[in-house]
């Protein structure tokens, strides 16, 4: 495959199978690599098209400042296509993420504000909003509420997912923004009757739902549950358990976001089996490993890798 | 047997600091009011009037509520139901 530059090379990833963690032959499992995209994460596509819509907007002209929310990949998504294409980035980013994004990050040349780790991500959406208000000229895309995000998937994920594999029967996703699910959940209704939209979302140490009150939870606009078939909280060990699994059986080096996943799609794989029916499970890898391997969760014991874990925000 | 009930941080003022309680009924919302009994002010934290309060998620075995039949949802022995704030991602 040739393209004329990184950025021109998103998408278009690899859906592998997964025979040995499939439960029955006419119940398989396919997991799209997300990782193979020009930053390593799924979080290519929705920050190309946030940028692009941006600029057809008129909101970002040359030398404009980029405000992002982030927990890491989509402001290391951003700040490769910000320098790219002569943009600043300030990047809003909880404390008690892994070391690897702020070194990403830096490289780039993004600028990091940390946010407070207890609240996790909500605090730095908060924190980002106030950065903005206080800015007025910066361009904050905010990834939770824009309708690029979704549309990424909608016009590029949805499609090569169908395109590779037309017999699908269930979609399995991460859920931070809701974009990889409002995004490939719609375009599959669309065009598979009775597909199932799942969504794993990870249920994290207590540190992170360190919110003064119940009504500084946070929904993100784009969010819109009637897309959804169902909706897991994944607790770290299960997501752990799943990306050592994957590590183990299948050979795919995974970030812990997708042993999340996997535990999911292998909920509703087994409960077709179980209910003697066909299934294709197509699950995003949303990237590897490497940024995570600092926080120990492939070495040593399940149980010393969730101690590790506890706090850490791991998708 | 009863089904146990794991509390968030932000609502153990009103378990005094318990990380969960166990209740009874057929229903989620049975559940709710039960517990209420021994928590006064619990329940209306996580469900009003109209349903479960829109930055609150509750999980039957790790599955979303809103996806099984919200305060309706059969619940049973043995049964865990999880009470988190919701959070963003990304």
């Amino acid at each position: 495959m040739r393209y004329d530059s990184l950025l021109d090379s998103l998408g278009n990833t690899p859906l592998v199978g997964l025979p040995r963690l499939s439960p029955r032959p006419d119940v398989r499992l396919w997991a799209k690599l997300e990782d193979r995209n020009p930053t390593g994460s799924v979080k290519d596509r929705p920050a190309g098209f946030m940028i692009e819509q941006a600029e057809k907007d008129g909101l970002l002209t040359p030398g404009a400042t980029i405000l992002e929310p982030t927990s890491g990949n989509t402001g290391i998504s951003l700040a490769m296509a910000a320098k790219l294409r002569g943009y600043r980035l300030v990047c809003v980013m909880p404390e008690n993420t892994s070391e690897e994004r702020r070194q990403i990050l830096s490289m780039w040349s993004a600028e990091i504000i940390s946010s407070p780790a207890a609240g996790g991500s909500n605090e730095a959406v908060r924190m980002a909003k106030e950065i903005a208000a206080a800015n007025p000229g910066w361009v904050m895309l905010y990834q939770y509420g824009n309708e690029a995000n979704a549309r990424a998937h909608y016009e590029t994920t949805g499609p090569e997912l169908l395109a590779d594999l037309p017999e699908i029967t269930h979609f399995v996703a991460g859920l931070g923004t809701t974009g990889t699910l409002m995004g490939v959940g719609r375009y599959l209704r669309e065009r598979v009757p009775d597909v199932a939209v799942v969504a794993a979302e990870p249920r994290y140490g207590e540190l992170v739902y360190g919110l003064r009150n119940v009504d500084e939870g946070f929904v993100p606009e784009l969010y819109d549950d009637s897309v959804l078939t169902t909706r897991f909280s994944v607790s770290s060990a299960d997501a752990l358990r799943r990306t050592r699994e994957l590590l183990e059986a299948e050979g795919i080096f995974a970030g812990i976001s997708t042993g999340c996943v996997l535990h999911a799609a292998m909920a509703m794989a087994a409960k077709a089996a179980a209910a003697g029916r066909r299934a294709d499970v197509a699950l995003i890898v949303a990237d590897g490993g490497w940024k995570y391997l600092s926080t120990g969760a492939y070495s040593g014991t399940l149980e010393e890798a969730e101690g590790r874990l506890e706090g850490q925000l791991w998708a | 047997m009863a089904i146990e009930v794991r509390i968030p941080t932000i609502l153990r003022n009103y378990t005094g600091g318990a990380k969960s309680v166990e209740g009874t009924g057929a229903t989620l919302g049975e559940l709710l009011a039960d517990i209420d009994g021994r928590h006064p002010g619990l329940s209306e934290r996580i469900a009003d009037g109209s349903g479960l309060r829109r930055f609150v998620n509750v999980y039957l075995n790790d599955e979303d509520v809103r996806f099984l039949g919200g305060l309706e949802t059969s619940v049973s022995d043995g049964d865990t139901v999880t009470v988190l704030p919701a959070v963003a991602g990304g």
